[in-house]
């Protein structure tokens, strides 16, 4: 079966400065993995590398067979790609609804608004809102819930748990448990190694710019204390 | 019948006379806003493609024999295209410098397009005579309304809100609003924000034709006529804060009237009443009116 994404080699730079220095890595169809590593490892910069939001990149992102390394970023996404950025990007110009109908539909079979209003009641409560006067976790349901939208079924989720209060993380943490039974593939940046633990089928632990270190869900146990060593925790 | 000592018909003469040219501010400031907002670039080529729209109504007329209202949708379109070729081969270069660098380069290209048109129709203004439909003029009882320049205000407030109505109330809308903001994030979403920009950019200086086209009836058809209002429209952006769309329609229809009842009160003023306003707004909401402070 053809591979969700792909990555062979890759390098990016923003400017002057050399970030990624040779990722690879592979996500299969329908699993969860995490990106782990301190901060500056290069963890966001690989997914913005994956989106073509870098400045120079070189090296292969296959994207359900399709190669990206050269295609412009608008193309990337409807190769069906869904993107929740660290800072969240909730526009201040659009209300709530109008942030959960800005992205296009990339592919059929995305959620109706009424099944994310559902699964984000707090949304539909709030849908005539500025968008950033929403509370910080309204704001991060609904920058995730956007992309839900679109029919895009590989998902970059960069820090969604960040500051954001434990009855809120343990929401998103069901939310990704759902995504996962829906067969949505996952790629998850995280800093919370408690968040990410349990809902993850594979771990990548990232420093300098390069994968050091990888492991499946079942190794977690005997790889705490290269975990320890590598992150802190 | 005296308002101040003013006759009233003398009054609502420069009120009418004043909505006329607030009719242009805020066509031309709409499209510097909507320019601004998305590309971030201060288009002093504005007033330039404003005299581009009215000197291709009056080639439409005087060589080809096309008449006005054929030549009120053919010309904006022809400016938004030139407009177009203007944003792929130079503008697009320049958006990630400072403001001042687009601010330079529409500057050389007004110059560039005002000594084109001044070598081929030197500075003395070419006549434009009103359309048949709307010669004349309508006696409203306590005024006489000349038709031509009820027809601009009018058309001038309907492409206004239509345009207003395109960007706070539609999907398109919300796509540029959004890009505005953060034009990264917007193309992450798989929308297409280089054609985004490069359409926007053509629409904002086809407005510009279109008001061009509008003031040709108006004005003398003159290679400056675009440098002596441009000045006063960067006011009004100013004003009513830079990128805010509704902010430049009011605003510009505001002052528009404000210059108006001016030059009815008190003349010697009326050249500067504008940069006047704006002084205090810079110093009371340096955003403007209707901006957003950052």
């Amino acid at each position: 079966m053809t591979k969700a994404l792909e990555i062979k080699h890759l390098q990016a730079w923003y400017g002057e400065s050399h970030i990624l220095h040779d990722v690879n890595f592979s996500v299969e169809q329908g699993e969860v993995v995490t990106l782990l590593g301190r901060n500056g490892a290069g963890r966001t910069t690989t997914l913005r590398a994956i989106l073509g939001l870098t400045g120079r990149r070189e090296g292969s992102v296959k994207i359900n067979g399709v190669e990206a390394i050269t295609m412009a970023t608008h193309r990337i996404a409807h190769l069906g790609i869904g993107y929740c950025p660290e800072e969240r990007a909730i526009f201040s110009s659009l209300s709530a609804e109008e942030n959960l109908m800005l992205p296009p539909t990339l592919k059929p079979g995305g959620m109706s608004v009424e099944q994310i209003y559902d699964m984000f009641p707090n949304l539909s409560e709030r849908r005539h809102s500025q968008g950033t006067r929403l509370s910080g976790g309204e704001q991060q349901m609904l920058a995730v819930a956007r992309i839900l939208r679109t029919g895009a079924k590989l998902l970059l989720l960069d820090e969604i748990s960040e500051g954001l209060a434990p009855v809120i993380v343990q929401a998103l943490a069901r939310m990704i448990l759902s995504l996962k039974s829906q067969g949505y593939t996952i790629v998850m940046v995280e800093q919370n190694f408690r968040f990410a633990a349990p809902l993850a089928d594979r771990f990548y632990v990232m420093e300098h710019g390069q994968i050091v270190e990888q492991f499946a869900a079942a190794e977690l146990a005997s790889k705490t204390a290269v975990l320890n060593e590598l992150l802190g925790v | 019948m005296e308002l101040f000592g003013i006759p009233m018909s003398a009054l609502l003469g420069q009120l009418l006379l004043g909505l006329v040219n607030g009719s242009f501010y805020a066509m031309l400031s709409l499209g510097l806003a909507v320019i601004f907002g998305l590309l971030n670039v201060i288009n002093f080529a504005h007033g330039a493609l404003y005299m581009m729209g009215a000197f291709l109504a009056w080639m439409g007329l005087n060589y080809f024999g096309i008449n006005y209202w054929v030549m009120l949708i053919v010309a904006p379109i022809l400016v938004g295209l030139f407009g177009i070729i203007i944003e792929k081969t130079m503008l697009q270069w320049l958006y990630r410098l400072d403001h001042l660098y687009g601010l330079l380069l529409t500057f050389g290209i007004t110059l560039m397009l005002e000594g084109i048109f001044r070598s081929f129709y030197g500075v003395s203004g070419q006549p434009f005579s009103v359309p048949s439909q709307l010669s004349g003029a309508t006696d409203l009882g306590f005024m006489i309304l000349p038709n031509y320049r009820a027809w601009v205000v009018f058309a001038s407030i309907v492409v206004c809100l239509m345009t207003w109505f395109v960007i706070e109330k539609t999907r398109l809308g919300a796509y540029l609003r959004a890009g505005t903001e953060n034009p990264k994030m917007v193309e992450a979403f798989g929308i297409n924000v280089p054609l985004m920009v490069t359409l926007t950019y053509g629409f904002g200086v086809a407005l510009a034709g279109f008001a061009g086209v509008l003031a040709a009836p108006v004005l003398q058809v003159s290679p400056l006529m675009g440098s002596n209002l441009i000045i006063v429209v960067f006011a009004v952006v100013v004003i009513g804060g830079m990128g805010s769309i509704l902010g430049s329609i009011l605003t510009g229809l505001g002052l528009g009237v404000i210059e108006g009842l001016t030059k009815v009160f008190y003349p010697e003023l009326s050249a500067t009443v504008v940069f006047i306003i704006m002084a205090i707004v810079l110093l009371i909401r340096p955003a403007g009116l209707f901006g957003r402070e950052k």
